[in-house]
């Protein structure tokens, strides 16, 4: 009756139950990577359908993620009140104001989609990236989100078990939707998108599907990131956020789910490891500096990469092929 | 003159300066998108590179004529700067680009994104982040207008915005000398028109990808120093958002097309001034991209651009 990636996905999420009251007690620090890596998991998964499997460059993710980390914070400051306070009321509440903040995100793939499917790699790349500055401008000049000032006073929803059940969820969409006609669909337009066209794939249907799928995942890990940090900022979504993420979707591979949510752990660890290098004083003062500026390292390492092993660590030898 | 038309005179005259910069930018965009079909992301910091090589080697150079500000100096400043930053373009271009010529094109992109963080992070690790403030190299003024000429006397026009719009004036003939003129441009023209034909007609194609980094970064770092005289705050990240713009400003001008980049250019620095004049600074950035969209919805190809149509 139940496939058996379904059986896993269930597994998965209610090990995570289980596991939640537990990892909450661990020091707050690690707990607070532990949360950061799901968020990155689901952004970094959700990229890498339209990075990765569609082959259209977006750069503008973080201003998905900050669609949806504002609708959701939005939503419950205002209702989240009004469903009461017992324990499923509250739950309720959350739920429904990280699915809105998915479909707002969405909403705003959409509009992103749309216009640059006449578009093809640099340009797409500038257009998403100019959408992300948009939506950064428009929360900054919004005054009921709180401008310039950020928005705070969130309760926060989001646990171990929120988290790492929708980062499951996430990979388990991508994985089916990849292994499924769609997958096929996707790869095909990144590929060769004539080619594709000319077999009679509608092209346009699966970017925007690849974009708006996308941009909703990014949405949850943007009302998941609102939830638990309790605070967001306009400028906590700009470039450098987005760049983020494509390093994650790139240093993984493109088009691999599983090397991408390795690497979106490891580029969450990362910052972390080169602060405390930067505090061992025993260590000169230039390579303490470094791990200080951790986008030295994460340039670098997008040249060293596209040099050597464009694929990424895990990828397929899909990106590495001479293309005509 | 009314109040009002005064008032436009004068953001036109602020936006035909801060255009004349994004002119600069834009053609290195433009023209390196011409011979090699990609966006050298990292362009925006040999224009940060160039404003701190002018930090760094101002002072000196103008010892040489005589320690003050004067206009031989700034020249010689200029003229270093623009040394300087084609020899890092035509570097960049030899160490990242070079090897991933035949790669796909998103490759290339990525790596381009890679150079423009490394340089604007390396800038901070090396300048360090805080902001620096430019030496003097021209003394700057407002230039006195008679009062006979009436009301347009009370316009505030500083020496630096006249000296932007003359240089980028002066730099535009040159480039445009250069490509239509000499042998090199001809070969870069030859290139951007079609790069196997180029090649079987005995052109390097090494030398003239390597001229055109070369050509483009050189007039990068004169914005570089031009912006520094008229705003002598500058600091490692200036160049992200002065190469997004001037990205924006080659797109709408048609990209691959050299007088559309300076149109577009001088399109968006005008668009920046009226914005910051009339609706609201905040709106500025996100008004430029807007721009930047529905050029792309309504003609993708630019004001100027010529229409390519894709082989299979």
């Amino acid at each position: 009756m139940f496939e058996k990636s379904k059986i896993i996905l269930f597994v998965v999420i209610v090990a995570c139950g289980v596991a939640s009251p537990y990892v909450s007690g661990i020091n707050p620090y690690y707990y607070d990577i532990l949360i950061s890596i799901g968020i990155n998991i689901i952004l970094a998964a959700g990229l890498n359908l339209v990075n990765g499997y569609t082959g259209q460059f977006s750069l503008g993710h973080a201003g998905f993620m900050a669609a949806g980390a504002y609708a959701s914070a939005w939503l419950s400051l205002r209702f989240g009140y009004e469903f009461g306070t017992s324990v499923w009321a509250t739950t309720t509440a959350f739920v429904l104001a990280l699915l809105a903040g998915g479909i707002v995100a969405a909403v705003a793939g959409l509009l992103v989609g749309v216009p640059s499917l006449r578009l093809k790699g640099d340009y797409l790349a500038i257009v998403t990236l100019g959408f992300n500055e948009i939506i950064k401008g428009v929360i900054q000049n919004a005054e009921p989100l709180g401008a310039q000032r950020g928005l705070g006073g969130m309760v926060q929803h989001t646990t171990f078990f929120w988290t790492f059940a929708f980062a499951a969820l996430t990979v388990y969409v991508v994985l089916s939707l990849v292994h499924s006609t769609y997958g096929r669909g996707f790869m095909a337009v990144r590929d060769d998108e004539i080619a594709a066209e000319a077999m009679g794939i509608n092209t346009t249907k699966y970017k925007v599907l690849a974009f708006v799928l996308g941009a909703f995942f990014a949405g949850i890990a943007g009302g998941l990131y609102a939830h638990f940090k309790q605070f967001i900022h306009p400028e906590g979504f700009n470039f450098m956020k987005s760049v983020d993420v494509v390093v994650m979707v790139i240093l993984g591979g493109m088009g691999s789910t599983l090397g991408v949510c390795v690497a979106a752990a490891l580029l969450t660890i990362l910052p972390e490891v080169l602060r405390y290098v930067a505090r061992i004083d025993a260590l000169p003062e230039w390579l303490r500096s470094i791990a200080e500026n951790r986008m030295i390292l994460y340039s670098l390492l997008l040249i060293i990469l596209m040099l050597t092993r464009p694929q990424g660590l895990f990828g397929s030898g899909a990106w590495k092929k001479k293309k005509a | 003159m009314a109040d009002q038309l005064l008032e436009l005179l004068q953001q036109i005259i602020n936006g035909l300066s801060q255009g004349s910069i994004y002119a600069l930018i834009a053609l290195g965009y433009t023209m390196v998108f011409g011979v090699l079909r990609f966006i050298n992301f990292a362009h925006g910091d040999v224009f940060m590179l160039g404003a701190f090589a002018g930090f760094y080697l101002g002072p000196k150079t103008l010892k040489i004529f005589g320690g003050g500000p004067s206009y031989a100096g700034a020249i010689a400043v200029l003229f270093v700067a623009m040394a300087l930053c084609a020899v890092i373009g035509m570097v960049i271009e030899r160490l990242c680009y070079k090897p991933l010529r035949d790669r796909p094109k998103l490759t290339v992109l990525i790596t381009a994104i890679g150079v423009s963080l490394f340089l604007s992070n390396g800038g901070q690790f090396v300048f360090g982040a805080e902001p620096k403030s430019f030496p003097e190299i021209i003394t700057d003024r407002l230039i006195a207008i008679p009062p006979a000429w009436g009301r347009i006397s009370e316009l505030t026009i500083t020496i630096s915005q006249v000296l932007v719009i003359g240089v980028t004036l002066v730099l535009l003939f040159v480039l445009t000398y250069i490509v239509m003129k000499t042998k090199l441009g001809m070969a870069m023209r030859a290139l951007s028109f079609n790069p196997v034909a180029a090649q079987l007609m005995g052109i390097n194609i090494n030398v003239v990808i390597s001229f055109t980094f070369g050509l483009g970064s050189a007039l990068a770092g004169a914005a570089g120093i031009l912006t520094s005289i008229q705003q002598p705050s500058i600091d490692p990240l200036m160049g992200v958002n002065a190469g997004l713009k001037a990205f924006v400003a080659a797109v709408l001008g048609g990209i691959g097309n050299i007088p559309g980049a300076a149109l577009g250019g001088i399109l968006i620095g005008l668009t920046e001034a009226l914005v910051v004049g009339y609706v609201n600074p905040t709106y500025r950035d996100p008004i430029v991209f807007g721009v930047l969209i529905l050029v792309l919805l309504v003609k993708p190809t630019g004001l100027l651009g010529a229409s390519e149509r894709e082989k299979v």
